[in-house]
């Protein structure tokens, strides 16, 4: 009886936790072909299957300098105090390849991330969160002195 | 080889915050040497953050993370000792892993 009871306790168990998995194990394929897009839209409908972004600038905040002296190294900040999101990617506008990182986040991580990105030249950082099928961004301008991304 | 990751984990107020820090060229492929030619694309594709075994963080980057990627982020449901483990796998193949243990902070 009690070796049955912990039987069933344990597959209850291990289907919860293949639940929470799952919506990261989705996205486990790299998407090759939104990295090799060149424009913002074009990433977003490879990566989400559209490209409908919904400015939440009150909801969203994007830290980066305003002005870059070195291209290959912007620091990027970026929160949020919307629920539910469950991911936060990182676009520049004018880059030769326009996605920069998509961050997956698990039911128990919060938005919030900070990394560092390359900036070819002054562009916009656009900051996208997926929360259900919704896209919510924001953006900021960035100048650069030095490219970070060739010749 | 010894991992070439750091990682910091800092428990504070029920949130777990983890720094990261991965040594990695990430040649964008676009630079070229003196000689005129160019260097190949050679960046990490995926990173990986696991909490004692759990996935709280799976990043697809390419190549315009910076050279040597740092990565912050935070998640809830933490406690002091447990495990965190950050990976990553380059678009060679390569790969590189690490572990470390989450420490409580002064909250």
């Amino acid at each position: 009886m009690d070796g049955k009871r912990r039987l069933i306790l344990k597959g209850i168990l291990m289907s919860l936790g293949a639940a929470l998995l799952a919506p990261l194990r989705a996205f486990a394929a790299w998407p090759a072909t939104a990295f090799e897009a060149k424009k913002v839209p074009e990433a977003l409908n490879l990566l989400f299957g559209h490209s409908k972004l919904t400015t939440r600038d009150a909801d969203i905040t994007l830290t980066a300098p305003e002005l870059a002296e070195n291209g290959a190294v912007v620091p990027v900040t970026v929160s949020s105090t919307l629920d539910n999101v469950e991911s936060i990617t990182l676009l520049v506008d004018k880059n030769p390849n326009a996605l920069i990182a998509r961050f997956n986040l698990a039911p128990n991580t919060l938005p919030y991330i900070k990394t560092n990105i390359k900036m070819a030249e002054p562009s916009n950082i656009i900051a996208v969160l997926k929360v259900g099928d919704n896209l919510y961004s924001t953006s900021r301008r960035v100048k650069v002195s030095i490219s970070g991304c060739g010749n | 080889m010894a991992s070439q990751i750091k990682i910091k984990a800092t428990l504070e107020n029920g949130v777990t915050t983890v720094k990261t820090l991965m040594l990695h060229p990430m040649d964008t492929g676009l630079f070229k040497k003196k000689t005129g030619e160019l260097i190949p694309a050679y960046f990490i594709q995926e990173i990986k953050c696991e909490h004692n075994g759990a996935m709280v963080m799976l990043v697809d980057s390419g190549i315009g993370i910076s050279k040597n990627p740092y990565l912050a982020f935070s998640f809830k449901g933490g406690k002091a000792g447990d495990t965190i483990r950050v990976s990553w796998i380059d678009n060679k193949g390569g790969t590189d892993t690490a572990e470390t243990t989450i420490s409580a902070g002064n909250g």
